[in-house]
């Protein structure tokens, strides 16, 4: 009668109906994140609309003027937008591109390393930047990255180089950004291939040695093609990231002198529609069409990469 | 097994190299320490390298009076409780009903997808500002934890766990007259328990960083959580958000050395957790994508 599994069999009718209940606490518990999700992630896709609106805070979103493409009319003619644009563009695939390959490299040479304790601690300390917010390692940067006073400009005086502007210089910027991105994510983001590495089945390893391969060997053959399907799906992955930039790190970068090549999609909407209300106007409706714009790109973005990496990686999310 | 010369060449390149990123990953964090412990005169003049100079704590004491940052520790440390409680809460209870199949629990897939959809596309920053002001949230701490309340990332890895466990244990239990709620806390959480863990040293995390809910939704400063104020000070350190005699004991030390104590002040709570829960973070990486 209880958990014997032979009763079950025995009696299908009984086991059939039990299961046409409906369970109505399930439901019940759904309750709460539906409503929430209902209201915090879909009601701000609702409020998308005021994209399409002279948008009046007084008014809302019922009493404001529509004026169609009015705002995308405005905002493609911006000089600001299409900067921004491209400095995503630009960030987003420098990111990308080292923050893939990157963490390989370190992943296998880590593999390679025998004393344990050694590849201990050097995980241990790759790993931590991560788990910093971006409040204290642009904090910790402006400092190191100072010209006067940090320690990496000393370095640089040290073995007769000028000063570098790495905050303050438009130009050198957007690679600050790339490069402390690199220095927070790597470590952590070879945890993944480390783990597909160990996934490897050994006895590859022991033929090949048995063969005459020797270490390069062996890492060329047999490491790098174990993990590719991983290093694909990753890739694949990214794609929906183009147009992010990085809005935790770059807001607590970035400075007015830098905008030309350093202000992103995230920045110029978040100056546009909120920060302004401190010293003028907010243009909630501009900074939501620039919000759309990103998020219909996204969107397209992330469900190809989703349908690809399903199609070639066997990937499903559910 | 035979050894080659280069063989023993590359380990010796391998080992530096890696103890070289070690290094660049830490000797920041000792070089900003070293600097918020030391002389505000030495500091200025740039003689602080990897050790302080003419030690002293005055910076530190300096930050830890000021009321604003002790009260702005004190709201992240409310905000990582209620956060972390709620997110934990509503994500054990949304996916229980998602692990079940579609016969068991009808309108599954629609379900799921009402979740998903949130993470192929967002109204994104404006739509939601305005929606937690119209919702009555600005100024409160209900700001900072609700619109994010259900990580749906998290909600799809607890959602993959549960559906690894054994489904005897529940028929059986449904079978003696336990209710949904009974198996899911008595069975499903306790056998969860490593993989909540590890979601809720991550929405710790998450929380105890994030500042720019803080700096839209919250106009007082006064309830700033800490991350929020540390970006409110070090993007623009003003005079504004201080007394009298707090700009007088400032002119003593300077302005360096307190960024740089009230930066380690910032990092050290994860620094001091970090070596105890790093099975957790590295356990986070390959829970996720170990799905499918």
């Amino acid at each position: 009668m209880d958990s014997m599994p032979a009763a079950a069999k025995v009696n299908p009718p009984a086991k059939r109906k039990k299961s046409r209940r409906v369970r109505w606490a399930l439901y019940i518990m759904l309750l709460p994140a539906l409503a929430l999700v209902a209201v915090y992630s879909y009601g701000p896709l609702m409020g998308l609309v005021i994209a399409f609106q002279k948008f009046e805070f007084s008014k809302g979103l019922f009493g404001s003027q529509w004026v169609g493409f009015e705002n995308f009319r405005y905002i493609f003619g911006l000089q600001a937008f299409t900067r921004a644009l491209s400095n995503t563009l630009f960030i987003s695939a420098f990111k990308i591109v080292l923050g893939l390959i990157f963490p390989i490299i370190v992943a296998i040479l880590l593999n390679e390393v025998r004393l344990l304790w050694y590849k201990r601690t050097v995980q241990t300390f790759i790993y931590l930047p991560f788990f910093i917010s971006w409040v204290i390692i642009a904090g910790l940067f402006k400092d190191i990255l100072s010209p006067n006073t940090g320690a990496l400009n000393a370095f640089l005086a040290l073995i007769g180089l000028k000063p570098v502007y790495f905050m303050g210089n438009a130009n050198i910027f957007p690679f600050t950004v790339i490069f402390t991105d690199l220095w927070k994510g790597f470590g952590y983001a070879s945890i993944l291939y480390l783990a597909a590495i160990l996934g490897i089945d050994p006895s590859l390893y022991e033929a090949a040695r048995v063969d005459g391969a020797n270490r390069f060997r062996r890492m060329l053959n047999i490491t790098v093609p174990g993990i590719v399907p991983i290093i694909v799906l990753n890739a694949t992955l990214k794609l929906g990231t183009v147009l992010d930039g990085g809005f935790d790190q770059v807001q607590n970068m970035i400075s007015p002198v830098v905008y030309k090549f350093g202000d992103i999609i995230d920045t110029l909407v978040y100056r546009v529609g909120i920060q302004a209300s401190r010293d003028s106007m907010p243009r909630y409706d501009v900074a939501a069409a620039i919000g759309l714009f990103k998020s219909v790109v996204s969107f397209f973005l992330v469900s190809i990469a989703y349908y690809l990496a399903h199609r070639f990686a066997d990937y499903r999310i559910f | 097994m035979r050894r080659y010369k280069n063989e023993v060449y590359f380990d010796i390149f391998n080992y530096l190299i890696l103890g070289l990123l070690a290094l660049t990953c830490v000797l920041p964090f000792i070089n900003v320490l070293a600097v918020s412990l030391s002389d505000s005169a030495m500091a200025t003049a740039n003689m602080v390298g990897l050790w302080p100079v003419r030690f002293t704590l005055s910076s530190y004491a300096f930050a830890l009076t000021k009321v604003r940052f002790l009260l702005s520790m004190l709201n992240s440390v409310e905000r990582v409780l209620l956060g972390v409680t709620l997110n934990t809460f509503l994500t054990i209870v949304t996916a229980y009903p998602l692990s079940k199949t579609k016969s068991v629990f009808r309108g599954r897939s629609f379900f799921a997808w009402f979740f998903m959809v949130t993470m192929l596309i967002s109204g994104g920053m404006i739509p939601t500002f305005l929606v937690v002001t119209w919702t009555g949230l600005r100024n409160t701490i209900w700001s900072l934890v609700l619109p994010g309340a259900i990580p749906v990332y998290n909600l799809l890895i607890l959602l993959n766990f549960f559906r690894q466990l054994p489904s005897e244990l529940e028929e059986s239990a449904l079978l003696d007259g336990a209710g949904d709620f009974t198996v899911l806390f008595r069975i499903f959480v306790p056998l969860s328990m490593p993989c909540i863990a590890t979601l809720i040293v991550f929405q710790a995390v998450g929380h105890w960083n994030e500042w720019f809910a803080g700096m839209v939704y919250l106009d007082n400063i006064e309830k700033y959580p800490l991350a929020t104020y540390l970006h409110n000070v070090l993007q623009r350190p003003n005079f504004d958000n201080m007394d009298k005699n707090e700009i007088q004991r400032l002119m003593k030390i300077s302005n360096r050395t307190l960024t740089s104590a009230q930066i380690m002040i910032g990092a050290l709570p994860i620094i001091l957790v970090y070596p105890f829960f790093q099975r957790f973070f590295v356990k986070g990486l390959t829970l996720g994508s170990l799905k499918g």
